[in-house]
């Protein structure tokens, strides 16, 4: 592979993350990481619905008295959209547009960099409540599943704000291409988790 | 002047390997390191022997006695089992399907040391305080409260080797999904690569739930949550179905790529082609698949209702067809066959009664009622010694015997090494088929004593001396190995002479691009039908020469490696000490900075010119 071979959007390939050897040993990889990943938040969330709502006698605090919806769905649409934005990245690393994809993956790492501060917020609030990480085996569950996609959203933000930088000079090549696209395959992960993390713990905990 | 110059080489060749990304290197640094902690656990296991040797023996406390039987556990199944396992794959499987390297060479290193600093943190337990004790599925309701940090160890160790196993497992998939050379199609690939397949497959599916559970154990030993302890709420099972859900699959982990290499030895020394290599193959996937839907049977005393109890004796007893068709297959491999009775052919002969009677004796156990009977006695011992000792680590000798000098480049010596097979086949069957009926006996597992005159003792006698053969066997083994190492005479290609698949098509051992040509695969066992064809080389080329991609190497896994094995002392120490909470977050930014750097840089490899190649093919001889 060479970096300095010089690209135009005719000459770009259609497939760019696809386009080399590693490109492809690494798109084939990451999905079969992905595929681990769903095991891991499954038995995350296998071992949140044993725990649910469990406690020592007179257990304070429960999904009922404690989630509030209004909070959870702004941190739903701040995410969903952000995985909208990077689809719209990844239509202008299709097509060859380095600043474009550059400007909505920055909007993609702002919405994301949101969802991660209201997540924060939401656990400090709950901790001064007296919600504390070892409150109750319903506590400890609760922030290990929230809080290991919280950090899966902290990796991803320092990983696109890298990749962000360190090609903001020398623009799209077929060596950063599939860098980026695996990055939104992992942003688009973790935002399936969410949805799945919205609906089990927070609906079916407060409508449930 | 002289002894300056050789210190410098010394570090250069230190540098060399903590940096290789070659998968041939470490291949060889995961056997290394396999057998080291395979030496490890053996003294371990002697130990333990030693102890029951003597009604009411005082050699040992029940606290050590304790930690000697989970190490044990731990570090034969994690440390050296599935370490030397990786060396073979790591070695061998590129080679088989014609490649230059695994998929991603630095995952691969990154995997190595995590590997290796999650081995040395776990006994690094015997030093700091005593090693955990909890048995080896260190079930919770003992572990929370076990006192010490050797618990701590047990689960951050067991979380870095993890990590490592599963980083290799996904590198294995993507090398073969992607890799093959030309011709090699997935029906043509030798069934040691199969198994590697699926046993990488399985990796990816069992180990994320072992990663779970670790945290969740470290969690409530460390950080304060309560999954486990039930007056916060919590539930011990959990841990028992999580441990299991990997657990189980772990062992055809460890046993696929054994039958891969016996796939592999039979055909080679009985001179025919695997006999049914579809059946093999779907035998192989089908136990795979199977290994995932049995879990719950290490838990039919748990009180999981006589339905589920039903389910999982069903299913568990269904795995023993595929397995059943395979040692057929074998059988009908020898078979009218012509065949040499190498070392590594009298391990694969030995294999099939061994690990048919740890089979049968798995069956058994797969019926409910009856596994309560034997649960927790040394019945179990025996089952799944048979069917490791007898399946995995026959495996694992036979291929050590058969793929030294492709590995290593010599010999070992035929004479020692049937020495060994016998001192460690009579011993292994002394030591455990004793324990069957000691275990109807009643005699309990995991105690440290027995008392005299329940009709033990002899029994007991017997399984220890059984034990030193063993060990005997191994100590020959290592003088072999040490005395082949010190002659080192080069061998050719194919040295046994037989050799049916591409590894025996390129130097012994290889050059690091492995092979000069991409290789064309024509059909299964391709090598055999070049011969076959008058091709004495085994090879033919499916490309012409060229310059070949070959990535550079990197000290940055070993960095980032070690970074996480600090923190893991950082968070062990956390809550005693003032230094602990500090290194943690030191540790993790270490890793971080490490894992940056490797994103930031730019490594785009380099390329091996045409004219050293060809270089490398006149003074080697090779194929024109």
């Amino acid at each position: 592979m060479d970096l300095n071979q010089k690209f135009t959007p005719e000459t770009w390939p259609e497939k760019p993350e696809l386009a080399t050897f590693e490109g492809k040993n690494k798109f084939v990889g990451f999905w079969l990481f992905l595929g681990g990943e769903v095991i891991l938040f499954a038995t995350l969330f296998a071992t949140y619905l044993a725990l649910k709502n469990k406690g020592p006698e007179g257990l304070e605090f429960t999904t009922q008295g404690l989630f509030e919806l209004p909070l959870v769905f702004v941190m739903t649409m701040l995410l969903l959209t952000s995985s909208l934005t990077s689809v719209y990245a990844m239509y202008h690393l299709r097509n060859f547009n380095f600043r474009k994809m550059q400007l909505w993956l920055g909007f993609t790492a702002f919405l994301g960099l949101g969802f991660l501060m209201l997540e924060v917020y939401e656990f400090v609030h709950y901790v001064g409540l007296g919600f504390t990480y070892g409150n109750s085996a319903f506590s400890s569950a609760f922030y290990t599943l929230v809080g290991t996609h919280g950090f899966h959203v902290a990796i991803g933000l320092v990983w696109i704000t890298l990749l962000i930088f360190r090609n903001a000079k020398r623009g799209l090549n077929l060596y950063n291409a599939s860098k980026y696209y695996t990055f939104s395959l992992y942003w688009h992960f973790i935002d399936v988790v969410w949805v799945f993390i919205f609906t089990a713990v927070y609906l079916m905990g407060v409508v449930g | 002047m002289s002894s300056v110059a050789q210190k410098k080489g010394f570090g250069a060749w230190l540098w060399d390997w903590m940096t290789t990304v070659d998968h041939k290197k470490i291949g060889i640094l995961y056997f290394l390191g396999g057998a080291f902690f395979f030496v490890l656990g053996g003294i371990e296991a002697m130990m333990i022997r030693i102890q029951l040797l003597n009604p009411e023996s005082t050699l040992i406390s029940a606290g050590l006695f304790n930690q000697l039987i989970t190490m044990h556990g731990t570090t034969m199944i994690f440390l050296a089992a599935m370490p030397i396992l990786f060396g073979f794959m790591n070695a061998i499987m590129p080679l088989q399907i014609g490649a230059r390297d695994v998929a991603f060479p630095f995952i691969n290193s990154l995997g190595f040391w995590m590997f290796m600093f999650g081995g040395i943190f776990l006994n690094i337990s015997w030093l700091a305080g005593g090693a955990p004790d909890a048995g080896w599925t260190s079930y919770t309701s003992l572990a929370i409260t076990s006192p010490g940090h050797g618990v701590d160890f047990y689960s951050i160790g067991l979380q870095l080797a993890g990590a490592g196993t599963l980083m290799s497992g996904i590198n294995f998939l993507v090398t073969i999904i992607n890799m093959r050379a030309p011709g090699m199609t997935y029906m043509r690939m030798p069934l040691f690569t199969w198994t590697t397949f699926i046993a990488s497959a399985m990796i990816l599916f069992a180990f994320p739930p072992l990663t779970v559970g670790l945290f969740f154990l470290t969690f409530d030993r460390l950080f304060g949550a309560n999954f486990f302890d039930h007056t916060m709420g919590g539930n011990t099972i959990i841990w028992e179905h999580i441990f299991w859900i990997f657990g189980h699959p772990e062992v055809y982990i460890l046993i696929l790529p054994a039958f891969g290499i016996f796939s592999e030895i039979f055909p080679t020394f009985a001179k025919k082609r695997l006999f049914g290599y579809t059946s093999m193959v779907f035998a192989t996937v089908l136990i795979g698949f199977l290994g995932f839907m049995v879990w719950a049977h290490h838990m039919f005393t748990v009180g999981l209702g006589s339905t589920a109890n039903a389910i999982f004796a069903v299913a568990t007893m269904a795995i023993a067809v595929p397995t059943g068709v395979k040692i057929f297959n074998w059988l009908l491999t020898i078979w009218g066959g012509s065949i040499k009775v190498t070392t590594p052919m009298l391990y694969a002969i030995a294999f099939i009664p061994s690990f048919v009677m740890g089979g049968v004796t798995g069956v058994m156990q797969g019926a409910a009622p009856l596994d309560y009977q034997l649960h927790d006695s040394y019945f179990i011992v025996a089952h799944f010694h048979y069917v490791i000792v007898g399946g995995v680590v026959l495996g694992i000798l036979a291929a050590t015997h058969y793929w030294w000098p492709k590995m290593f480049g010599t010999m070992l010596n035929e004479k020692l090494g049937k020495v060994t097979f016998w001192f460690f086949f009579i011993g292994f069957h002394m030591t455990f088929l004793i324990q069957h009926w000691l275990g109807f006996w009643g005699m309990p597992r995991r105690v440290f004593t027995y008392m005299d005159g329940q009709g033990w003792n002899l029994a007991n006698y017997i399984s220890t001396v059984g034990a030193f053969l063993m060990a005997i066997g191994v100590i020959v083994l290592v003088i072999n190995a040490i005395m082949t190492t010190v002659k080192n005479e080069p061998v050719a290609n194919d040295p046994w002479g037989d050799g049916r698949t591409l590894e025996w098509a390129t130097q012994s051992p290889p050059l690091y691009y492995n092979f000069p040509q991409t290789p064309l695969v024509r059909g299964l066992d391709t090598v055999w039908i070049e011969k076959q064809e008058g091709n004495k080389s085994g090879f033919t080329p499916a490309v012409p020469l060229q310059d070949i991609h070959m990535p550079h190497g990197s000290i940055i896994p070993f960095l980032m490696s070690f970074g996480l094995f600090i923190a893991g002392f950082g968070a062990m120490y956390r809550l005693e000490t003032a230094w602990g909470l500090p290194l943690l977050i030191f540790g993790l930014l270490w890793t971080f900075v490490a894992m940056s750097v490797r994103s930031v840089k730019d490594d785009l490899g380099y390329y091996v010119p045409k004219e050293e190649i060809l270089e490398d093919m006149k003074r080697e001889g090779g194929q024109k």
